[in-house]
């Protein structure tokens, strides 16, 4: 749509608005309310619901692996120690960056986006719902299957990417492996639908005027992660189903004695494994973007640069794969080809920093507690991101691969990079998505501990890569002189995780005494901010005209919901219908609307029979699998059955 | 609904209006592309696996029989014909013919599937015997999993026609089995020259 059709529309709504009855309160809560209690809880679609209950539960899994993380630490704080065994240790390593990775960082950004992204492109839901609540049944019950380990003595112990022929089943008896490479088949399913539902709705569901040049940085990026996830996903599956293949049905994919290959498992694994971390960057950065910009007081400068950048790292995150392999043995060609990619992905990264720095620098700073988090997380991917460029010279790599330097700079690229980003939205939107204000000098005491426990923790380990400590040990001798920075590190790590804890408290406390919040305490500039704090469950009564990137900056007030005049605001009657607008693609013009499904059983149920077809599997019973699989079958139809015009 | 927002009226000739590309199109379109990189990951390791090898097959194991192939093949490359006469038929309205070609196309489907089958049950090998084995068993098994959940989309799309639930001004549904129905098509033309052809 043009500016002029824009202000075509607005005009047709004033006037439609004055022969028309007053918004119907009860009629809306009617046409969107859940089921009360448990039914609701297990039936509801609502972005928002789902959204937080992904947060609140890869926190759960956040601070497990924590734990896991500092037993480890514990173990390491002093040569020759004993506090845990060598097997357990495995274990402890396994889990901690399975978590991270599959339990944490993934579902938590999908969260947010599941939260965020109908709020921030100015329409009522995903564009499919169920499949929304679906994505999170399914992580829930695959982040249940993997901690099923724990119950039945047989948590997965090769690593959080399991290379054969370590995770054969000569060298890994046990259902431990097992247990692993079909939690990651699992949890590839809601990634996968979750990405789906994304990038639909970025395509059909944004608010008229919103053209993708006006659209928010965070749907950019998370547009260019959905694609990465839709691309990258596969192969991961590929490299855990064929291992899972290989140890339930004896093929022969990785077994060099049959003619398969070890290294085909390193090759499928990290052709996603690379392009995973930026699918982990891509939504942190974009929230940094989002939050940058607001406490900047200031329009973000370089918003196209910045777009342009998230489409860049995801096209070339795809041709780095390799320098994850630079001491396997691959042909020094394709090394010095992947060497050379892995240098150039720095340029867009580059980019982003400039962007970042142009906003604040034209701006003034205000060091709200969010900002403080994104001010840590510039710092920390700095240093990560340079380090970074040091091991794509493969020759360094030669000397850095599996020593602590690699675990040092991991952990400032994922934790700096994308885990202060989350900490920092999740005090940015808390008060949007509970209603309530925080104690913010407690909150900001948070970010310090962490700050502080982060580079206390890390730093060190630059150090002892390059004295020679290698990763995965659960130990060392005495004498090397590595005891010193180890005790640094572990007493960094409990000051890292008091500060998490402390984040806890100071959200819980604001949950139950906070200050009520208004709609916009920040003063941002995202369509979220114009709803009420919390959002009413249809979002916008009114669905915004949007005429430029931050639309409650130019439009202010922006009168959307309630009765007041539709100045700024169309299509009462798809909120009553329980409906929202769909817009083409480019120009944003009205093709229909997407009716909303009403709550549904469906979603669970599906996910729970496909948690049942991995079970039979893993305990190798093929009448439970069956039957499962028919489940899921019957359950799909049923679910199928009613969609597109033909809602229930 | 009158104004912004209202649907576009249905023009008098219905196969000759701009088709436009409901969210349900998106969504079967992206599930096609990660559908199809499973594929192509799968049919990599493929050449990968051969390309280290200094046999292939592997383990002496004799070439897949051709003729049988192209004729199954031909069986299901040729289901795309009533497959696009029905979703022009549900655009244009035309609910017999729509019901017919559905038909041809589930029969075709099954003819294909049923031959994979057999030709599962005489295989010479086992999946476990060798690598060349456990990728010829994978891929062909995948597709065939794939065609299955197209017969089954096929049944659920025409019982929906025959309950009177697609009609020609809501027949979403039969574009987007169509959609998939083209996929699988597109697949075994890969799968078919890597594995059948290449060998021969």
């Amino acid at each position: 749509m043009t500016d002029a059709d824009v202000d075509r529309a607005a005009a047709a709504a004033i006037g439609a608005a004055a022969a028309r009855a007053a918004v119907d309160d009860h009629a809306l809560e009617a046409s969107w309310h859940d089921r009360p209690g448990w039914l609701g809880f297990f039936t509801t679609v609502d972005h928002k619901r789902l959204g937080i209950r992904y947060i609140v539960t890869s926190f759960v899994f956040f601070f497990a692996a924590g734990a896991q993380a500092l037993l480890m630490r514990t173990q390491l704080a002093t040569a020759e120690a004993d506090v845990v065994a060598p097997e357990a240790f495995n274990e402890l390593f396994t889990m901690h960056g399975t978590t991270m990775i599959f339990l944490f960082n993934t579902p938590v950004l999908a969260g947010f986006a599941n939260y965020l992204l109908p709020l921030h492109l100015g329409t009522r839901d995903l564009a499919f719902p169920r499949l929304n609540a679906f994505s999170y049944w399914v992580f829930l019950f695959s982040g249940l299957f993997l901690y099923a380990g724990y119950l039945i003595d047989a948590p997965p112990d090769a690593g959080w990417f399991a290379y054969v022929p370590l995770a054969d089943r000569d060298y890994s008896p046990g259902v431990g492996l097992e247990l692993w490479a079909l939690a990651v088949v699992f949890v590839g399913i809601s990634t996968t639908a979750g990405a789906i539902n994304f990038i639909v709705t970025i395509f059909k569901l944004r608010a008229p005027g919103m053209t993708f040049n006006r659209m928010p940085l965070f749907a950019w990026s998370v547009l260019a992660m959905a694609v990465m996830v839709i691309f990258a996903v596969p192969a991961v599956t590929l490299s855990a189903a064929l291992l899972a293949a290989d140890r339930l049905f004896d093929t022969a994919f990785f077994h060099p004695g049959r003619g398969g290959s070890v290294l085909l498992y390193q090759h499928l694994f990290w052709f996603w494994g690379h392009p995973e971390v930026y699918i982990l960057m891509l939504p942190a950065v974009g929230m940094a973007s989002t939050i940058i910009g607001v406490f900047s007081r200031q329009r973000f400068v370089g918003y196209l640069w910045a777009a342009a950048a998230f489409v860049a790292i995801a096209f070339i995150s795809f041709g780095v794969w390799i320098h994850h392999m630079f001491t396997t043995g691959v042909p020094d060609l394709a090394m010095a080809v992947f060497s050379a990619a892995s240098l150039i992905i720095v340029i867009p990264s580059g980019v982003l920093y400039a962007t970042w720095i142009a906003t604040m620098i034209n701006g003034r700073v205000e060091l709200a507690t969010p900002m403080l988090f994104m001010g840590g997380f510039l710092v920390i991917l700095l240093l990560g991101g340079v380090t970074g460029a040091m091991v794509s010279v493969m020759p360094f790599d030669w000397q850095a691969h599996d020593s602590y330097f690699i675990v040092a700079h991991l952990h400032y690229v994922l934790n700096g990079g994308v885990v202060f980003p989350i900490f920092g939205a999740l005090y940015y939107w808390w008060p949007k998505m509970t209603g309530r204000l925080f104690a913010a000098r407690t909150a900001k005491l948070s970010f310090w501990t962490m700050f502080v426990g982060f580079n206390l923790t890390f730093f060190p380990m630059h150090v002892l890569g390059l004295l020679g400590m290698p990763r995965r040990v659960y130990t060392y001798r005495e004498g090397l002189g590595w005891e010193t920075l180890n005790t640094l590190a572990t007493i960094g790590g409990f000051l890292f995780g008091a500060g998490a804890l402390l984040t806890v408290a100071v959200l819980g406390q604001s949950r139950r005494r906070g200050e009520p919040a208004p709609a916009n305490p920040w003063g941002a500039d995202t369509l979220e901010w114009a709803a009420a704090s919390p959002p009413p469950e249809y979002n916008f009564a009114a669905i915004p005209l949007v005429r430029s990137r931050h639309p409650l900056w130019d439009a202010a007030p922006l009168e959307l919901a309630g009765d007041g005049e539709a100045a700024h605001g169309v299509d009462r009657t798809g909120a009553l219908a329980r409906a929202t607008p769909v817009l083409s693609g480019m120009e944003t013009e009205p093709e229909g609307e997407l009716a909303i499904p009403r709550p549904s059983w469906r979603p669970v149920a599906v996910a729970l029979a496909i948690a049942m077809v991995f079970v039979g599997l893993l305990i190798e019973a093929v009448v439970v699998g069956a039957a499962a699989a028919i489940a899921v079958l019957v359950g799909v139809v049923a679910w199928a059955w009613y969609t597109g015009d033909d809602l229930e | 609904m009158s104004g912004l927002l209202a649907r576009r009226p249905i023009p008098a000739r219905p196969e000759t209006a701009p088709r436009t590309y409901p969210p349900g199109w998106w969504g079967m379109a992206v599930a096609i592309a990660t559908e199809a990189m499973l594929f192509a990951g799968l049919l990599s390791s493929y050449f990968f696996v051969r390309a280290i090898s200094p046999a292939w097959p592997q383990g002496g194991i004799e070439g897949p029989h051709l003729d049988r192939t192209i004729a199954f093949t031909v069986v299901l490359l040729g289901s795309t014909v009533p497959m696009v006469i029905a979703e022009r038929a549900a655009r244009a309205g035309k609910m017999r013919r729509l019901r017919r070609a559905l038909a041809a196309t589930t029969l075709l489907g099954v003819a294909f599937v049923v031959n994979q089958g057999f030709e599962f049950a005489e295989l010479s090998f086992r999946p476990g015997d060798n690598a060349y084995a456990s990728l010829f068993v994978a891929i062909t098994g995948l597709h065939g999993a794939h065609v299955v959940a197209g017969l089954l989309m096929l049944g659920v799309c025409q019982v929906k026609v025959w309950t009177g639930r697609v009609t020609a001004a809501r027949h979403e549904i039969v574009r987007l089995v169509a959609m998939y129905w083209h996929f699988v098509d597109v697949v075994w033309v890969a799968v078919f020259t890597s594995l059948y052809v290449s060998v021969a």
